[in-house]
């Protein structure tokens, strides 16, 4: 490439009010954009700061913010968890079944049909959980404690309710996935013809092309959607508030009726009826969620966007 | 209204990139100029640089002097909006506005820049100019109908009424006739030869034998080399260019020996 | 659909160029078949241990792939059959996601017809203990909570496409592109403490207001509609801006009269899927505005009922007896599963039908 060393600076080109204004104000929203995310995190440390600097013992707890969110830390952590080890290989299965398994003018529909996952409230999960899904857990929990009691999972005792903590994971499961397998089905069909026309020309089967051409093109697309799930299964508010029956404390057992919160369902149930310091604690709870959300979705979006760089189809 | 163009000593970056360089060129009034060349020889971007089309891409500037009748175009004090208005452009594929009708991407230019004309007069300017494109007999009877619903060639020309509809005074044609059949390209050649009675048309061409029945004149860029900046090599009357050309390399361009 | 994409060749001549090996396949109906035997196994089964029709479908439906994997296996060779048994599982994995949707659709439905009277739409809970009452105030509190939401998003956010995409190189829309990014994964409870913590600096600690709800909800909604307006502006081919520039049209005019009626349609879409996005939302509602028993219309002063909010009020705190605010809450989620499946309709007519015609 031929480059000149120094170019003689251009004059800035005339424009015309009309140009000025309108890409000020666009810019001007970019930056509000920009403003308002400081200002999340900004105005959340400010309302989080008294809980940091009170003594612990003015706290709800009594023993300061740390100890007072990390149970809660665990219990989103484990919620989401376990969402995410359902959601992923079904969403993965379905991502295939819509991209290479039925014929092109079906998948749109079917596709449609699965979005459709994503656009209930979370609200009415909630409801479904705690009326209709829940109850009808409560037989295989029963039968999980007599018959795989000795894992600790589901030591029991189990839940006559069915909320527990495994069903409000399989609730935030049908929740994230549409998300998990709307990115697999992107990242499914923009597999390069070219490597699957190969797979199929060498006499692989309908599977071994996938294995051979899809699969390894797709599995960065996985992980981001996967980890995209996590970041929304964390947030999730209201159905776990609903569904799950929480006493506090760590805990590991998936079946029974003594289950840890979780930062966003404790701060939906707390707040309303919080005044002063509880308040400021639940903030505090709120920031340590963002950070972690925070975390979470750049690693997804990182592990998404490499994927453009070396995907091989450029 | 048709005039004349003067380019001195032109360079055109892109960035640090020197894309063209040290083109000299005088372009004469009604008449039809054609630059031909291999691809990638900087002549598109040295068509864009008559209108200031190349400054759509961030970071493009250039070096030197474009003058129209003793109009600099790239003085300080020159909006690239209005030199626009002044040289006209038509591009490869046809590019009609989805969301507008017929009548609606004629009066386009007219309309976007808000200039008020009275219905009479903007009927009066829709027929004047799909005449001058030799499409109104084609299409008269379905003016509100979308423009995308045209056939290639009737685009094109739909196109060159809408570039004409804002009287400009020079025409630039970036390989016009390249995403079209044979017969719609004799359409668009025989629309060009009344043009240019009008205008001042410049066509970018990758068709030598377009270049030959069309054109006044021929300007051949080519590559000093690879990774080197593309340059007007030899800019004649187009006879000469195709029987008896001055640079050895034209020669080898035109009669297939390039390479 | 398996069984018939590659079917061997009928018959095979041995030329010159030596014969096609043959593998067998099973007919088309010879699939199926295995399956039933193993599914009906499954249901034999389920009946002998006690039958329940959870149970039978599950056996059945496990007890019909293996069957066809190991039928397949023997007759078929080990490729075929893993194909098959993938080909199985996909499916039942689309199956499978189907149950929560039909099962959740099928619960609200049908728990929630019970107060679908004229009561609940025009009638608020102001002096309603038990019997009776309706979600008028919140249903009105949700529509304006939603509109004023998309008066401060929608702007905003094609904005901020139009510049990402129009004015976009650099460094600060780099930043603001991957800002959004972190904004669409921010919880919606955190957006909610956001806007609590930003009003209660101007309005002292407890503030509830609609506003407070709208900001929190634009904050959600924001990002969305920046995200589906670039993915729309990014569709409108450069040749219908360089026309437009060629033509001597400023560019803020190309933006306006060219690139954003080309797109309308997508916007529309994209807007439209943005709002039936927030209109659910409660957490950040929850902390925002609160709830309240009477109508409130005045998003500047108070608490405002907001629809999701109050069908989670009326089944946690139902009071005495319950039945009466539990029906009401199934009612509220009723109505707010229509609005969003409305609005995701909607969504779609407006690209069908509003997109640029193109054709001849």
């Amino acid at each position: 490439m031929t480059t000149t060393s120094a170019p003689p600076p251009q004059p800035e080109p005339k424009r015309r009010v009309g140009d000025r204004v309108f890409a000020g104000s666009a810019k001007g929203a970019g930056i509000l954009i920009l403003v308002v995310l400081a200002g999340v995190a900004v105005f959340l440390v400010t309302e989080a700061w008294p809980a940091f600097t009170a003594s612990p013992a003015d706290l709800a707890g009594g023993e300061g913010v740390l100890s007072y969110v990390a149970p809660l830390v665990f219990g989103t952590l484990l919620a989401a968890v376990i969402a995410l080890l359902i959601a992923t290989p079904l969403a993965v299965a379905i991502a295939l079944f819509i991209t290479y398994y039925v014929p092109r003018r079906l998948a749109a529909g079917l596709g449609y049909v699965v979005d459709l996952l994503a656009a209930i409230p979370s609200i009415v999960y909630g409801f479904w959980g705690i009326a209709a899904l829940a109850p009808a857990l409560v037989p295989f929990y029963g039968w999980a404690e007599r018959n795989l009691g000795f894992i600790p999972f589901f030591a029991g005792p189990a839940s006559a309710t069915g909320r527990t903590m495994l069903t409000a994971g399989l609730v935030l499961a049908v929740m994230i996935l549409p998300i998990i397998s709307a990115i697999s089905r992107e990242v499914f069909s923009q597999a390069p013809l070219l490597h699957r026309e190969a797979a199929l020309a060498l006499g692989a089967t309908r599977w071994e092309m996938i294995t051979m051409a899809v699969l390894p093109y797709g599995k960065s697309g996985i992980i981001g959607g996967a980890m995209l799930g996590l970041g929304r299964a964390l947030g999730e508010t209201l159905a776990i508030a609903l569904v799950l029956s929480i006493s506090g404390g760590i805990s590991f057992n998936l079946i029974s009726n003594t289950n840890p919160g979780t930062i966003a369902a404790n701060i939906a149930l707390q707040f309303p009826e919080s005044t002063g310091l509880d308040v400021n604690t639940l903030i505090a709870s709120g920031l340590v969620l963002f950070v972690i959300t925070l975390a979470v979705n750049m690693l997804a979006r990182w592990v998404v966007n490499r994927r453009a760089d070396f995907s091989g189809a450029n | 209204m048709a005039k004349r163009i003067d380019v001195s000593d032109l360079d055109i970056y892109y960035g640090n990139f020197k894309a063209v360089e040290g083109v000299n060129i005088s372009i004469e009034p009604r008449s039809i100029t054609a630059l031909i060349g291999p691809s990638g020889c900087g002549k598109s971007t040295f068509l864009r640089s008559l209108n200031r089309m190349h400054e759509v891409v961030p970071g493009a500037r250039i070096e030197g002097k474009v003058v129209i009748d003793g109009q600099d175009l790239y003085g300080s004090d020159v909006d690239p909006v209005d030199v626009r208005r002044q040289i006209g452009m038509v591009f490869q594929r046809p590019n009609p506005f989805p969301t507008m009708s017929i009548y609606d991407n004629v009066v386009a230019g007219v309309r976007l820049n808000s200039t008020k004309l009275k219905r009479a007069a903007l009927d009066e300017l829709v027929e004047r100019s799909l005449r001058a494109a030799n499409l109104w007999t084609e299409v008269k009877d379905r003016l509100d109908r979308p423009g995308a619903g045209l056939s290639g060639g009737q685009q094109q020309r739909l196109c060159i009424a809408r570039a004409i509809a804002v009287e400009p005074e020079v025409l630039l044609m970036d390989e016009p006739c390249s995403a079209l059949d044979p017969i719609s390209t004799l359409a668009i050649e025989d629309l060009m030869t009344q043009l240019k009675e009008r205008f001042t048309i410049v066509i970018v061409t990758h068709n030598m034998q377009q270049a030959a029945r069309v054109s006044e004149f021929t300007g051949f860029f080519n590559l000093a080399g690879v990774g080197q900046p593309g340059r007007l090599v030899e800019f004649n009357p187009t006879e000469k260019i195709f029987s008896n050309p001055d640079q050895k390399s034209t020669e080898d361009y035109i009669s297939g020996r390039f390479g | 659909m398996s069984t018939s994409t590659s079917p061997a060749p009928a018959t095979t001549s041995a030329g010159p160029l030596g014969s096609i090996s043959q593998h067998r396949r099973l007919p088309r109906f010879g699939a199926a078949g295995i399956f039933a035997v193993g599914a009906a196994a499954g249901i034999m089964l389920s009946a002998v241990t006690g039958f329940a029709l959870v149970l039978a479908a599950i056996y059945a439906v496990v007890l019909g792939t293996a069957g066809l994997h190991v039928g397949s296996r023997l007759l078929e060779g080990r490729r075929t059959a893993a194909d098959r048994l993938v080909t199985a599982l996909v499916r039942i994995a689309f199956a499978l996601a189907m149950v929560p949707l039909v099962w959740l659709v099928w619960t609200v439905v049908s728990k929630g017809t019970a107060r679908l009277d004229g009561a609940f739409f025009n009638q608020s809970m102001f002096g309603i203990a038990n019997e009776g009452g309706g979600a008028y105030h919140a249903i009105m509190g949700t529509l304006i909570i939603t509109a004023v939401t998309a008066v401060i998003s929608v702007p905003v956010g094609l904005l901020t496409a139009i510049y990402l995409v129009e004015y976009g190189h650099g460094k600060l829309p780099k930043a603001i592109n991957l800002l959004v990014d972190v904004m669409t994964g921010i919880p919606s409870i955190v957006a909610g403490l956001f806007a609590y913590a930003l009003f209660s600096l101007f309005f002292g600690p407890g503030v509830r207001l609609g506003i407070a709800g709208a900001v929190a909800l634009s904050v959600l909604m924001t990002p969305v509609v920046v995200r589906s307006a670039e993915e729309v502006f990014k569709l409108v081919p450069n040749e219908l801006r360089e026309a437009s520039y060629a033509l001597g049209v400023p560019k803020w005019r190309t933006i306006v009269k060219v690139v954003i009626p080309t797109a309308i349609a997508g916007l529309g879409t994209g807007i439209t899927l943005a709002i039936a996005r927030v209109i659910g939302e409660t957490a950040p509602l929850l902390v925002t505005v609160g709830i309240t028993a009477v109508t409130n219309l005045d998003p500047f002063n108070g608490r405002i009922a907001t629809l999701p909010v109050f069908a989670y009020y009326q089944l946690t705190r139902p009071g005495v007896p319950p039945e009466f605010a539990v029906d009401r809450a199934w009612t509220a989620a009723f109505i707010l599963i229509i609005l969003v499946m409305a609005l995701n309709v909607v969504a779609r007519l407006i690209s069908r039908f509003f997109a640029p015609k193109t054709g001849r």
